[in-house]
């Protein structure tokens, strides 16, 4: 089976320069893979470095060490060591990420937000805005919503369109940061059903999930990364 | 894969608009700007950020050719494909590509604008420096180059003495893109206006760099403005570039010192 991302030995740390340079460790000797067609779930408590592990595969953090390869194109890219140009490639084409909080952009409403990675790619706005307007209904959204910016909506509403806009395009790795925090069951269950078609349409998938119930019914396996913590090694 | 059109777009794409090698400004013994090199896609939006000072508008007025570097090069890919060192090109040569192929958004738009003609021949000037000697064609392109940056037909009459700060700038963005240039400069586009109407403009810039294609090089000292239009960053601190990468990453993991300081500095609101 494909492995469109394999994590290898990458350290992360942060050094605090306005705080006597404080270096706080994140994590050490991360080593992971993810297969296509599978789910796997970050696992750990609180604070613990798994949203940081997330933000590095994203190229959001940068790395101290290590590698992070993804198959881009028919091609292994470094996204640690990539330059921006291509972790933008990357991220347009292959890499999605549905994160916890929505970034909104004022006056831009919320059926565009979500279409619009799809016209990044080429296709034509009306074409997007048909599969965005599925994806919201499909989520529940009011109808009476699509057309307004979401600065105004609510968290569930604003996490629907987050996750409208991740799962809108074929990429074929999907980085998830607590997708289903502020849902309530049945949308939860439509946020369920969802991965499991990503599954089967073979992407790797990626995730934080604190729902229990969440978690048992997508991952394929729980990666726990109590292990690759610091603090573990120092005591 | 096989049509030669794609092909040719590919090739473009993979070549850079811009190459910056080197560039110093001194002025006497002070420095300007020191050693910035970078190169510049099509496409792609650059935010130079920092303090006043730092020498992001003394770069930004190398870049454009309307101040000439102590030492250093930036050669330009012209329409032809050919790559052209600017400080190399006449006069006259730089004069046409200035009202051609790039653009040069002030932040005073009254710098960029001529404020004693009406709007629409403001937006006409550009089109008939390209060649457009058309009344009627002139007309229609500015009639709908101020409906897509928001200003009503009704003011094309109007001279800009009588617009408002915002529609002032809005006018300066469609006199620059109504050539549709390759290359736009942007000093302090949103400074000195309005939240709400800097979110609006904000807004139109985005939406049009993203449908025309453009490159853009956008200096500004609001982070959230580099946030929003900008791919890609550079943080400038006495006259060096000491951070530069993805805007999202320097935002979000600031390496430098200055660069954490000017993050944290940020007010939440």
């Amino acid at each position: 089976m494909a492995t469109p991302l394999v994590v290898s030995e990458v350290f992360k740390s942060f050094t605090m320069h306005l705080r006597d340079r404080i270096k706080l460790p994140v994590v050490n000797d991360v080593s992971f893979s993810v297969a296509s067609g599978e789910c796997v779930v970050l696992g750990g408590p609180s604070g613990i470095g798994k949203s940081s592990i997330l933000k590095m595969l994203y190229g959001n953090y940068a790395v101290d060490a290590g590698q992070i390869l993804v198959s881009h194109k028919d091609r292994l890219v470094d996204i640690a060591s990539a330059d921006p140009r291509t972790t933008i490639d990357v991220r347009r084409h292959t890499l999605g990420y549905v994160s916890q909080f929505l970034r909104t952009v004022p006056r831009v409403a919320a059926l565009d937000v979500v279409a619009e990675p799809l016209v990044a790619r080429g296709i034509q706005a009306p074409e997007a805005k048909v599969k965005a307007s599925d994806l919201l209904a499909r989520l529940n959204l009011p109808r009476e919503l699509w057309s307004l910016p979401p600065a105004t909506f609510s968290g569930g509403e604003q996490q629907r369109v987050n996750i409208a806009r991740g799962f809108i395009t074929s990429h074929s790795i999907l980085l998830l940061d607590e997708p289903t925090a502020s849902l309530d069951a049945v949308n939860r269950r439509v946020v369920v059903d969802m991965i499991a078609e990503k599954k089967r349409e073979g992407v790797a998938l990626l995730g934080i999930f604190h729902d229990e119930e969440v978690r048992e019914a997508v991952a394929d396996r729980i990666l726990d990364v109590t292990r690759f913590s610091p603090r573990k090694a120092a005591a | 894969m096989s049509n030669p059109d794609n092909q040719e777009l590919q090739a473009a794409t993979d070549t850079p608009l811009l190459k910056v090698s080197g560039v110093s400004k001194f002025y006497g013994s002070r420095i300007g700007c020191k050693d910035v090199s970078f190169e510049l896609w099509p496409g792609e939006v650059l935010a130079i950020v920092g303090e006043s000072g730092s020498g992001k508008t003394t770069l930004l007025n190398c870049l454009s050719t309307r101040l000439m570097p102590t030492t250093g090069s930036v050669e330009y890919r012209m329409r032809d494909g050919n790559f052209r060192d600017l400080y190399h090109m006449s006069e006259a040569e730089r004069r046409f590509l200035m009202r051609t192929d790039w653009g040069f958004v002030h932040q005073n738009p009254a710098d960029g604008l001529r404020m004693t003609v009406s709007a629409g021949a403001n937006v006409g000037e550009r089109l008939m420096a390209v060649g457009d000697r058309h009344y009627g064609n002139i007309r229609a392109t500015a009639n709908d180059w101020l409906t897509r940056v928001e200003i009503g037909t009704d003011r094309i009459d109007d001279q800009p003495r009588a617009f408002s700060g915002g529609m002032r700038q809005r006018l300066q963005i469609a006199r620059n893109l109504v050539t549709s240039p390759r290359l736009v400069f942007m000093d302090e586009p949103t400074g000195g206006l309005d939240v709400s109407v800097q979110a609006r403009l904000l807004d139109l810039v985005r939406g049009l760099v993203n449908d025309l294609g453009l490159s853009a090089i956008v200096v500004t000292h609001d982070l959230a403005v580099a946030r929003l239009l900008s791919h890609r960053m550079m943080v400038m601190k006495d006259g060096h570039v000491i951070e530069h990468g993805l805007t999202d990453r320097v935002l979000d993991d600031p390496r430098e010192p200055y660069t954490q300081l000017l993050v944290s500095s940020i007010l939440q609101v």
